[in-house]
């Protein structure tokens, strides 16, 4: 019998706010354990939470971008159970009115190759909610000690529907969900640092039923890959157990990424009651027409409607605008010098290829690279112009890249500007290129505009590389546009 | 005959600290003084700091002597409920599970208090986790009523009340979630004022019932209630259910009401007067109710149809939030925590069977049974509802009476011991529960004396937000007796 898996992700994002949800002390990662807290945090009798506007504008955005439907209010709830990393012993969450409903997350799977697009999909979400994170535990000989730097960061969770069919899936998803995220200037994303986290709801059934089979929540998947490979594992599990003629149990199960095999947590009999209710320390928030209207403003284009608008615009191949979409700055970036040049193609060749193999070369961030937009454009412009040849072109970059001296001068200084080709010498050989290429001409003169194109080669070779191409363009339509 | 220091209402001492006839260092001495003579009977204290007072009146005084003394308040020593924080005091809540605790923080109202100059004086004793309406729940000792020693200062603020009677401070501030300012200073023969639900900050307050709890006065005067609410109100932004309104200075503001001598009118709801009634509260209430007619006060019947689902109600609401509220204490950050535990299961399962009293832990479990799955729509979700009726009742009668009248405790004090049935306890609150559950204010002034010498008190109910008005019918009372003048003979 053939299976087919669905899945269901919940994920979790840390949401990136000076301060935490519920207190006025600061967030953040990397701090001596237990010095990010305050009484509020540390639940001392007496204490009691405040929001965090920032939070709940972060997760209204977010649900915008996602296209979310916006609860018009925002309620709070109690989420009761004990655990040493809960200092309240209950969290502050959302239960039955999460703040965003609906909505859909794109994806793109893995195209048939490298440079050809892949199939997009839409995967419907359930919610996304807003609560608070959690301390963190760390285990010792005989002994656990809690850190609660982490305790009240603000959290939103975001539900899929369980409609994805493959670990494949389910990856693009994660990826999406974190561009996306990113691009708002939500959350970093971070998944090292706990700032993404996913557990999946994987079920399998024969092909063609359309019930939902019984579910096994998996647990712990830390990274991008092991999200991938956890699932993949826990489907081949399911499968190998009904095709011994076992059965699958309602349960929880762990992921260990290092050894890639998952283990029973706790069965559908030991879960928890949370007896949700409404946290009566916090009132409901309004959300209104005005204040969405605010958020919407502030987002962002999401990388595939970014990445179909550079490809149409800027007629750049798939490959270069998958590299640039999924990194907001890139983009911005790309988009900058592709105006100041005018020349898309050629400065996206210069940021992808070059820019990219020198920033990770050399530990450097797109941030801190001396070397700007207007450095790509004036070099994209040089090389158009026939002032610099490729090989010396290259040369330039790195020298800019290290002094973030605009290119000019440094083809100046270090003499590699190419003698442009002496005019009447030029008009030379492109008489030689048409008379050459019999057929590149008759496809010209029967419409064929690229078929210029067969004799700019041809002249460059002959001008050996220093000539313009803009100049050869000209020159050759000149001649061929020409009564001959 | 002069009254002793200690037996003088704010109003007074305030006029003797600005003339410098009295130092604030005298009259703390005089309160310490007499909190030494007494407290050993009179049980009210946890535990008081005598040094860190004398502190603080010594400021005060230096204050006034620059010129700089911050108002009435200032000089003034205020006990403090044991679960209201002061920063670098201890803050127990009559708990073993709090009894080594220190609060390193200033709950909002000792904040304003220490604003406005008032020593902060003691730790007064409660109900552990103000769950209890005798203050014999106590996990340290029962504080015993100054009018009787062998009976009950009522509670759970009982330390705060009866330390008021017996002259141990000039003011206090407790708690009230069902009553438990009320019905003590009824029991006390004191002023005791519960303001509305988001009146006063309830930040630095160890919750109970966070939708019922309100942080309030008990004073010898009405004129003095209204002086210390005016100190300790007002939106507070680390109280998201504080409400942002102005605060009128209550003092001046009832005053002006009264001079006003509009015709109050007064609804007697009959559900308050029915079965259960002591006939000696009954007739001290009549005789107040004969009162306000004789001032032109305009008497009218009213109902409150659903006062009968009250104590069920209440019983549902604050026990599922004290579940999850005490939930906290769990021996992991602080408060106790068992030797004997295996795991960390077994360490919260131990610390909190050894930390918690008898009531909270029958609370705690009521509480998570009315939340569980299944059980929650029939029981927290319904009672969530009637409490709206309830509320609804009340607004309803406001449509034709300005405050409602009513016995503040069906009996005076009962003796120590005499409510060992928790459902018995349960009842002392009958008048006062419906106040939280509506969130409104209530105020008990006291309107009498049983045969037997225990004080008895008078209920007034006001409107949302109108504690000026309310303080302003209960001073008309009070201006025509002399109830607060007589003290108890310790």
């Amino acid at each position: 019998m053939k299976y087919e898996a669905v899945i269901g992700l919940e994920v979790h994002v840390q949401i990136k706010t000076h301060s935490k949800i519920f207190a006025r002390v600061g967030a953040g990662y990397g701090h001596e354990p237990n010095t990010l807290t305050d009484p509020v945090v540390l639940a001392l009798p007496g204490t009691l939470p405040v929001m965090n506007k920032a939070a709940l504008d972060a997760v209204i955005k977010a649900g915008l971008m996602l296209g979310c439907e916006i609860a018009p209010l925002c309620k709070w709830d109690r989420k009761n159970y004990f655990y040493p990393d809960s200092p309240k012993n209950y969290q502050i969450s959302q239960y039955d009115q999460p703040i965003c409903v609906g909505g859909e997350v794109e994806i793109e799977l893995p195209g048939p190759a490298r440079n050809l697009m892949g199939e997009h999909k839409r995967i419907p979400l359930t919610r996304i909610h807003l609560e608070e994170d959690v301390g963190k535990l760390n285990h010792f000989a005989g002994d656990s000690l809690v850190d609660f730097n982490r305790a009240g960061t603000p959290l939103m969770e975001i539900v899929s529907e369980p409609a994805m069919h493959t670990a494949e899936e389910a990856f693009a998803y994660l990826t999406s969900i974190r561009a996306t995220m990113i691009y708002g200037g939500i959350s970093d994303c971070d998944m090292e640092k706990g700032q993404l986290r996913c557990d999946a709801n994987i079920s399998i059934r024969p092909v063609g039923e359309t019930k939902l089979g019984t579910k096994v929540e998996l647990k712990n998947l830390n990274s991008i890959s092991f999200v991938r490979d956890g699932i993949a594992y826990e489907i081949r599990r399911q499968v190998a157990a009904l095709e011994s003629g076992g059965i699958i149990v309602q349960e929880t199960r762990d992921y260990d990424g290092q050894t890639g095999v998952s283990q029973s947590l706790r069965s559908k009999e030991m879960a928890h009651d949370y007896r949700y209710f409404p946290d009566p320390d916090l009132m409901p928030v309004k959300v209104d027409e005005a204040w969405k209207a605010r958020l919407k403003a502030e987002c962002p284009e999401l990388p595939f409607q970014k990445q179909r608008r550079f490809i149409e615009a800027y007629q750049i191949p798939y490959t270069i605008s998958s590299v640039l979409v999924w990194d907001k700055d890139l983009s911005d970036y790309f988009e900058e010098a592709a105006k100041l040049s005018g020349k898309p193609q050629a400065a996206g060749n210069w940021i992808v290829n070059d820019l990219l193999r020198e920033i990770g070369a050399s530990k450097a961030s797109l941030e801190v690279s001396r070397v700007r937009p207007a450095h790509i454009a004036d070099l994209v412009k040089l090389v158009d112009g026939g002032q610099l040849l490729t090989a010396a072109a290259r040369e330039v970059f790195i020298e800019m890249f290290a002094t973030g001296e605009m290119p000019g001068v440094i083809a100046d200084r270090k003499s590699l500007k190419a003698a442009p080709a002496d005019a009447g010498e030029l008009e030379q050989w492109c008489r030689e290129a048409i008379a050459a290429n019999p057929k590149s001409l008759s496809d010209f003169k029967t419409g064929k505009d690229s078929a210029i194109n067969g004799f700019k080669g041809f002249v460059m070779k002959a001008a050996k590389g220093k000539a313009s191409p803009k100049l050869i363009d000209e020159t050759l339509r000149k001649l061929l546009n020409a009564p001959m | 005959m002069s009254t002793e220091l200690f037996f003088k209402p704010v109003t007074e001492l305030a006029g003797l600290l600005e003339a410098k006839t009295v130092s604030a260092v005298e009259l703390t001495k005089a309160v310490i003084a007499r909190t030494k003579a007494v407290d050993a009977r009179v049980k009210a204290f946890n535990s008081y700091d005598e040094a860190d007072a004398l502190a603080q009146a010594e400021a005060s005084d230096t204050r006034r002597a620059a010129g700089q003394a911050r108002g009435l308040l200032d000089g003034i020593p205020v006990g403090f409920k044991d679960v209201i924080s002061v920063a670098g005091q201890p803050l127990t809540a009559s708990s073993r599970m709090l009894a080594n605790f220190v609060s390193p923080y200033d709950a909002t109202v000792t904040r304003k208090l220490k604003d406005a100059g008032a020593i902060s004086w003691g730790r007064l004793n409660l109900d552990e986790f103000a769950m209890g309406s005798s203050t014999e729940n106590s996990a340290f000792q029962a504080t015993c009523n100054p009018w009787d020693l062998s009976r009950v200062p009522g509670g759970s603020s009982g330390g705060s009340a009866a330390a008021l009677a017996a002259g141990e401070a000039i003011a206090t501030l407790g708690s009230d979630t069902g009553g438990s300012i009320r019905q003590p200073a009824a029991l006390c023969g004191v002023v005791g004022l519960k303001p509305t639900y988001g009146l006063v900050s309830r930040y630095g307050l160890i919750a109970f019932a966070s939708s019922l709890d309100q942080i309030g006065p008990f004073a010898r005067t009405v004129d003095d209630a209204a002086l210390l609410l005016e100190a300790i109100a007002g939106h507070d932004p680390l109280d998201s259910t504080s409400v942002n309104r102005p605060v009128p200075r209550y003092s001046e503001e009832m005053h002006r009401i009264r001079r006003e001598k509009k015709v109050f009118r007064l609804g007697i709801p009959k559900e308050y007067f029915g079965e259960g009634l002591d006939p000696e509260v009954g007739a001290a209430v009549e005789k107040a109710i004969g009162f306000y007619k004789s001032q032109g006060c305009e008497i009218r019947e009213v109902s409150l149809p659903h006062t009968e689902y009250g104590v069920g109600v209440y019983y549902i609401i604050a026990t599922a939030e004290c579940s999850s509220n005490l939930a906290r204490y769990d021996g992991i950050r602080y408060g106790h925590r068992s030797k004997e535990a295996k795991d960390v299961v077994d360490l919260y399962f131990k610390s909190r069977a050894e930390g918690f009293g008898a009531e909270v832990k029958r609370r705690i479990i009521l509480g998570t049974y009315v939340l569980s799955s299944g059980y929650y729509d029939a029981f927290y979700l319904r009672a969530q509802k009637v409490r709206t009726l309830i509320r609804q009742d009340f607004l309803n009668a406001y449509k034709d009476v300005d405050a409602i009248l009513t016995p503040t405790s069906p009996t005076p004090a009962f003796r120590a011991g005499d409510k060992s049935d928790p459902l018995a306890m349960y009842l002392c609150d009958v008048y006062t529960i419906g106040v939280n559950l509506a969130g409104l204010p209530g105020i008990s002034v006291p309107c009498g004396f049983s045969s037997g010498g225990l004080p008895i008190g008078l209920q007034l109910i006001g409107q949302p937000f109108k504690e000026a008005e309310l303080l302003a019918i209960a001073d008309l009372y009070e201006g025509g007796h002399d109830w607060q003048r007589r003290h108890p003979k310790l």
